[in-house]
């Protein structure tokens, strides 16, 4: 409606306008009406503003709504029995809590753990995705056959293939049987119960996720123009130079998304663990996950949910920074 | 110097009053100097030699390609191996199995822990089994319901999942994408923060709220906190934004309302990355673990992946055609739409 009365009231004053110009003398617009005008203009911008939240909000309500009721308030809730003495008392403890949960000797280990997993996994992750990306990348034959059948174990659930993994890496298994005695005449051990057991969880980690990497970085090696490359070539840079000049220039986006896709599928290596060693695994393997679940078990719900408060400080300080290190890292890209 | 100098210009200037800006030198060739034989000589001799640095070149190429090439087929094939032997073992039959590999699982750490000892034997990992046989296959599909059950389990989580989350991640990456404003970025951080957050973080709040709505133990648990997952909406408006702003102004010019504008522009530019998505969110439930574990406890809702794990030495006969059935509907839908999928991660990586 509004719109309409708009509409007319604007072609009028027009009109009005260019006959006021065919005349010699100049005629001075009515300070009033031309006051109505702008505030016609502001109340139409107004409503569109209202139009566009409204749609805005439409859109994303269905999403905004489940996402209010199944993580926002219950964080909320979280927080609010953190500080609470039990899930039925809801006596004000203050940090005491907190203090049980970071005086844990298993969330200690847990927490040094899983970090120290993430620590190694991530970068490793990284960086052999872009060797696998740049090697399929130099000119072999059945590029393609070689892409898929590295991303092939992407898509392998973890649970089809524990059986195998452990039929490999158990005491009596193959990695014994064959590797460690007979090649090296060394002792058997159980390799999820040893020093090692971290090593081989990172083996299944990559086995998974080079794949995925690894598509990401060819993606970006093959958006980097090849013009550049030719004249850097020409200007007689090397393949080194080349790709410490140019290539990672261009990939420099690309390793803040690998490494945000890693950090977030490290977090999931507990499947792994879980499936292949259990409740209780040897120290070296006892994930954060591993407490939460032991802690739902004892119902000790006022600690749980401090040790996820925790874990969720912690989690958004860390991409708080990864974050802060990419817009950094885009201004100097920009420039 | 001076003077030739002053010869120099007094030349330009007079060659300058002719038009003529730039001296050109007389024609000489490298070969002038040369006799017929000589020259013939010298391109003999080029010959040979550019034909030897080529054939070098080409023998320093090949031999890197074929060294590039070991390590790819290395990599490639400890990449297949699992889920090659995973596949040939399905097909033993049961005494087989327990024959090869009941010395591991007698080993395990469950049965250790009670006390059993290690029993000193060397595994028999065979490739190609004895006989092949579908005696796996007949016992999971005919003879163990349980299997049935928990195949069926885990298609009835996964399958609202993922199509509750793409419909709901459509509209609201549609809608965070359009209607940029500053302000509504501090939504969409929150959001990135929400989709990063491990499980480890978000379970506990899961478990909370379902125990809230009193729908703890049914399904509803697992399958409504994974339709407002935000992780395809993070993907999704990364793809949304890259929609020319131009297509929309031209739709908007035709007359297109906005509905229109997201049926008709967004979702179809989109496709190859809905298609990626989808296939991703299906891997990724299918392959859940921890949600099932915590939010339910009761065992027969619980889907295969987890009661892959509690295999038991009685039940290793058919566990490799189990795990085999449970590997098939993800590789075959990679088989599918790996296009898709591989140009929908290609392109969710580069800005």
């Amino acid at each position: 409606m509004s719109k309409q009365t708009d509409l007319t009231t604007t072609t009028s004053s027009k009109a009005s306008t260019k006959a006021a110009k065919n005349q010699i003398t100049p005629v001075t617009v009515d300070p009033s009406s031309r006051i109505n005008l702008l505030k016609q203009k502001k109340r139409l911008h107004r409503i569109r503003k209202l139009q566009e939240w409204g749609l805005f909000t439409g859109y994303l309500t269905p999403s905004l709504a489940g996402v209010m009721l199944f993580f926002f308030l219950p964080l909320l809730m979280l927080l609010k029995t953190s500080f609470q003495k039990s899930s039925t008392n809801t006596d004000f403890t203050g940090f005491t809590n907190y203090e049980r949960v970071l005086t844990n000797e298993a969330f200690k280990q847990a927490s040094v753990n899983t970090l120290t997993f993430a620590l190694v996994a991530v970068p490793l992750a990284v960086l052999l995705a872009l060797l696998l990306a740049l090697l399929l990348n130099s000119g072999l034959p059945g590029k393609s056959v070689f892409r898929s059948i590295i991303l092939n174990p992407m898509m392998v659930p973890v649970a089809s293939v524990v059986l195998i993994w452990q039929v490999f890496f158990s005491y009596n298994g193959v990695m014994n049987g064959w590797g460690v005695s007979q090649l090296f005449g060394a002792d058997k051990i159980d390799w999820f119960k040893s020093e090692h057991a971290q090593l081989v969880i990172l083996i299944l980690f990559l086995w998974k996720n080079l794949g995925y990497n690894m598509v990401l970085f060819l993606a970006a090696l093959n958006n980097i123009p090849g013009e550049i490359l030719e004249s850097a070539m020409m200007d007689g840079a090397g393949a080194i130079k080349r790709f410490f000049a140019i290539k990672m220039h261009y990939l420099s986006p690309t390793f803040f998304f690998v490494a945000i896709m890693s950090l977030i599928n490290s977090f999931k290596i507990f499947r792994e663990v879980y499936l292949l060693t259990g409740d209780h695994p040897t120290d070296k393997l006892y994930m954060l996950q591993h407490f939460m679940n032991n802690q739902f078990k004892k119902l000790d719900y006022s600690k749980l949910s401090a040790g996820a408060i925790i874990m969720c400080v912690v989690m958004i300080v860390i991409v708080g920074v990864l974050f802060f290190a990419e817009s950094k890292f885009d201004a100097d890209v920009e420039e | 110097m001076d003077a030739q100098l002053k010869a120099q210009r007094r030349r330009a200037a007079t060659l300058a009053r002719r038009h003529v800006y730039t001296e050109v030198p007389p024609m000489t060739s490298f070969f002038d100097s040369m006799s017929e034989g000589e020259r013939e000589a010298f391109f003999k001799k080029e010959r040979i030699r550019s034909a030897r640095v080529l054939r070098r070149r080409k023998i320093g190429k090949n031999l890197r390609i074929s060294v590039c090439l070991t390590i790819a087929i290395a990599i490639a094939i400890f990449a297949i191996v699992p889920i090659f032997f995973t596949f040939l073992n399905s097909f033993m039959s049961s005494p087989e199995i327990a024959d090869n590999y009941g010395v591991i699982f007698q080993s395990l750490s469950g049965h250790a822990e009670n006390g059993a000892r290690y029993l000193d034997k060397t595994p028999m990992l065979k490739l190609v089994p004895q006989k092949v046989s579908v005696a796996q296959y007949k016992n999971l599909l005919f003879m163990s319901p349980t299997y049935l059950l928990k195949f069926w389990n885990s298609i009835i989580l996964v399958v609202p999942i993922v199509a509750g989350q793409m419909a709901v991640a459509c509209l609201a990456s549609f809608s965070f994408a359009r209607y940029r404003r500053k302000r509504r970025e501090v939504l969409f951080f929150s959001y990135v923060i929400l989709m990063l957050m491990p499980f480890q973080v978000t379970l506990v709040p899961n478990y909370m709220i379902s125990d809230k709505l009193g729908i703890l133990d049914t399904y509803w648990a697992i399958i409504l906190p994974g339709i407002f997952s935000t992780f395809s909406i993070f993907l999704l408006t990364k793809y949304m934004r890259q929609i020319p702003s131009a297509y929309i102004e031209a739709a908007k010019l035709d007359g297109a309302s906005e509905w229109q504008i997201f049926t008709k522009i967004a979702l179809p530019t989109c496709k190859s990355a809905i298609f990626a998505l989808t296939i991703l969110l299906f891997i990724d439930y299918w392959n859940m673990v921890e949600q099932p574990l915590v939010l339910l406890t009761k065992i027969d809702k619980q889907p295969l992946s987890v009661f892959l794990s509690q295999i038991n030495e009685a039940e290793i006969g058919i566990a490799f055609a189990a795990s085999a059935l449970y590997m098939i509907p993800p590789l075959l839908i990679f088989l599918w739409g790996e296009e898709y999928l591989v140009e929908g991660i290609s392109r969710s990586g580069v800005k």
